[in-house]
């Protein structure tokens, strides 16, 4: 067994291309299981994050610092009452969530953690994550018509209508990157995701900062176009709150509204993810071409355990400052015990084997971290766009720009 | 009729004279939407029935009165005083200018006058609550228009006013500040150096709230030409406050015909050219300065003397009607009193600046999108408590 496993872990390839249906069902649990509690630390990180955004405190009572409120969050949902409405389809009422979920969790089988660390590498992953992500706005749809309501049809109305059109955009900006796998000397040109993070591992460079400034705005371009995407703020009008109470989903309660929150947040991973991996290098560490050589390598393999005993320190800080009084020693030892593990987890991230399977995952998930931080400052800083702002925006200036990029790319792949 | 517009919607608006469908569009079906009474940026309990053609507005219908209390009929069967803490709860957010506005109707009935330091904590705390009405009417603004995180920066500092208020009165938000004939309490021990603190504290705050806003592209795309009303159109309909003076108009009830102690005191009125919702916003930012101006002046120059002027405890005011209006944070506030010679009011009529500057909403909004209509039901800075009585 042991042997099974250690020759397994050595091998170069994904459990897909293999062929090993029982390590691809390892892998599959782990990710959608991973991605699945990323959702509920992203719903804690966000409240809490935008809490202090608004001088707020958020959540702080279920478990220390509120640490556990996801988990109540769920089983509140869970036990809610599942209303349907009486006038609404039942059964496109009730497949429209699933569709959604099962859209935005698909994308995961292309997303490359690591050289290996995929479901599997399909030879056309960034067209089959294009056209599955795609499929998320049918769910929009058929939540909207299904309501037989007017928020939520207007809601999906407009859903459809921006994901549809920002598709576009995002699809010149995809088409750029990929044209610079295969305009270079060294590039073979692929639309495989993992073929995407060799070539800039082989050109040494994050495709951010090839053909300057041209990637940068092909990645801003994505960027805005991502967030359009996922209707999240300032383009989550599908789910203005303030205009169609919550859009296409106004008429769901409990289980599948927390499916569609589950399908938005999965989708804002997996868009970020495929924005990691097509520009910011994918798993590669940060300053790959500056900072080259063995110490660097050495270097940079410590930083997860030093940012995970960073983090235990800053909890048994906490733990130091919490107030002495018998109330709060239930949450002190949480707090404690939170630390500890994160303590654990950053000294076995120190031993070498460890160290070297972990780090590409490490800085795989930290850029995506970052791209979801970025989505909870924009939804604290900006206001929302109207309707036809939204479609300009889209069609008059990322698409005509996305196109020139395109050509201008090319050209440069051409030349140099 | 109240079942019947349950029932059917589309019956009441029948009678609106709505514009044709745009032909050159897709020939859609509209659609009728009821937007309220339960939604989150209609202020309250506003009800609006909009005709719709895809996004956009042909028509609107506002639906009043869930909010009612008949605060004019509970006048009737209350002596002056006892009515005095009623009108808090009309403008709920500017309860001590209702207060104000009703002292001084009343007083003027009885042709009495206010001592000069009593108008002076009048206008002080006037000015307080103008600024904390407008800090509430930005922050939900901007949370209608999508922007979260003003509406915490607002309430934190509207908080400094309301711990004044609650220092003075007891009270935070139906103050009850002020009595016929002056004010009841005297002021507390601190409360200048409270005040000038405020005065110190507030304008970085004022700044911090434009940072966010004011250059905002998405803010000026969302604001800039929305909701758009000339200053004709203004007069026509009664608009007032700072809606009408976006509109170009510079009439300012505090400098038309000062009340309390106002012609003292050295401020501007800003206004705006365009009269769109972006105007209406820069309006009311500079007010807030104006305003932090006035309360400098006022802290400053506060005389000594007496707080109440010689009323009779029983107050029963000559026979004869009095029409007096004040500067509310909304608008004109009017109070018309007619007295029949007894200890209670024969009748109360209010003027409430919401009620008539909501008037306005259709107007503003025909032909524009959904979205436009949460920017234009926020900027007219309506308050139901108000507009419903």
């Amino acid at each position: 067994m042991l042997d099974y496993i250690t020759s397994y872990l050595s091998s170069n390839t994904t459990p897909g291309q293999a062929g090993n249906v029982f390590w691809a069902l390892v892998y599959i649990m782990i990710v959608f299981g991973g991605v699945s509690v990323a959702v509920m630390a992203m719903n804690w990180l966000e409240r809490k994050a935008l809490a202090h955004f608004q001088i707020r405190l958020g959540p702080m009572r279920v478990g220390p610092h509120g640490l556990l409120q996801p988990i109540a969050d769920a089983i509140k949902l869970l036990t809610k009452e599942d209303i349907v409405p009486a006038e609404a389809d039942k059964f496109v009422f009730w497949i429209a969530p699933l569709i959604i979920l099962c859209a935005s969790f698909t994308v995961y089988i292309v997303i490359p953690f690591g050289p290996t660390h995929a479901i599997t590498d399909l030879n056309i992953g960034i067209l089959f994550m294009l056209g599955v992500s795609s499929l998320s706005v049918l769910g929009v749809v058929m939540a909207g018509w299904a309501s037989n309501s007017h928020y939520p049809l207007i809601g999906a109305l407009r859903s459809s209508a921006q994901m549809v059109s920002y598709e576009v955009a995002m699809g010149m900006a995809v088409v750029s990157a990929i044209l610079m796998t295969s305009l270079n000397k060294t590039g073979t040109g692929t639309l495989s995701m993992i073929g995407i993070v060799q070539a800039q591992q082989s050109q040494q460079m994050w495709f951010l900062f090839k053909f300057f400034p041209l990637g940068f705005i092909a990645f801003g371009i994505f960027a805005i176009a991502m967030v359009a995407e996922t209707n999240r703020a300032p383009f989550d009008l599908p789910e203005a709150e303030s205009e169609l109470t919550a859009g296409f989903h106004t008429e769901y309660s409990g289980l599948r509204w927390s499916l569609f929150m589950l399908g938005e947040y999965a989708a804002m991973i997996a868009v970020s993810s495929i924005a990691v991996t097509l520009w910011v290098g994918g798993w590669m560490r940060p300053f790959p071409n500056w900072l080259a050589g063995e110490t660097w390598d050495l270097v940079f393999s410590l930083i997860p355990g030093f940012l995970f005993l960073g983090l235990a320190l800053i909890a048994f800080i906490g733990v130091v400052r919490m107030p002495k009084h018998p109330y709060f020693r239930i949450q002190t030892i949480g707090l404690a015990g939170f630390g500890a593990v994160l303590a654990l987890i950053g000294l076995v991230l120190f031993v070498p084997p460890v160290r070297d399977r972990i780090q590409d995952i490490f800085w795989f998930v930290a850029k995506v971290a970052v791209f979801m931080y970025l989505y909870i400052w924009y939804r604290a800083t900006f206001p929302r766009y109207r309707f036809d702002q939204l479609m300009r925006v889209g069609w008059k200036v990322l698409l005509p720009v996305g196109i020139g990029v395109l050509i201008l790319t090319a050209i440069m792949g051409v030349l140099v | 009729m109240g079942d019947q517009i349950t029932k059917d919607p589309a019956s009441f608006i029948s009678h609106l004279e709505l514009d044709q469908p745009d032909k050159t569009f897709l020939d859609s079906n509209e659609l009728i939407i009821n937007m309220g009474p339960q939604h989150p940026a209609t202020h309250g309990v506003l009800r609006v029935i909009l005709k719709l053609d895809g996004e956009k507005v042909l028509g609107t219908e506002c639906v009043i009165g869930y909010l009612h209390r008949g605060v004019e009929k509970i006048a009737e069967h209350r002596t002056y005083t006892m009515f005095n803490p009623y009108v808090d709860r009309m403008d709920y957010v500017a309860a001590v200018s209702n207060g104000l506005g009703y002292c001084e109707a009343v007083e003027k009935l009885l042709n009495v006058q206010a001592p000069p330091r009593a108008n002076y904590i009048r206008v002080i705390l006037t000015e307080l609550n103008r600024l904390a009405s407008h800090q509430l009417w930005l922050g939900t603004h901007a949370l209608d228009i999508g922007a979260m995180t003003p509406l915490f920066y607002t309430f934190r500092d509207r908080e400094e006013i309301l711990k004044i208020f609650e220092k003075y009165c007891g009270a935070r938000l139906t103050t009850h500040a002020f009595r016929i004939g002056g004010c009841l309490y005297e002021t507390y021990d601190g409360f200048e150096q409270d005040v000038k603190k405020f005065i110190d504290f507030a304008p970085p705050k004022i700044d911090e709230y434009e940072e966010l806003l004011t250059t905002n592209r998405i803010w000026l795309e969302r604001t800039k030409g929305v909701g758009k009303i000339s200053a004709s159109d203004c007069i026509a309909l009664g608009v007032t406050g700072p809606v009408l003076r976006a509109s170009g108009v510079k009439w300012d009830l505090r400098k038309a015909q000062p009340y309390a102690a106002y012609s003292e005191f050295d401020f501007e009125i800003p206004i705006g050219t365009s009269g769109d919702t972006y105007d209406r916003y820069l309006v009311r930012m500079e007010e807030m300065r104006q305003s932090l101006r006035i309360i400098r002046q006022a802290v400053e120059r506060i005389p000594e003397g007496p707080i109440m002027a010689k009323v009779p405890k029983v107050i029963k005011p000559p026979v004869g009607e009095i029409y007096h209006s004040i500067e509310a944070p909304k608008g004109e506030l009017g109070y018309f009193i007619v007295s029949d010679g007894s200890t209670q009011p024969y009748r109360i009529r209010v003027r409430p600046p919401s009620f008539v500057n909501l008037q306005a909403l259709d107007l503003m909004v025909r032909g524009q999108l959904v979205a436009d209509v949460i920017a234009v039901i926020g900027t007219l800075d309506i308050v139901l408590g108000e507009v419903d009585r």
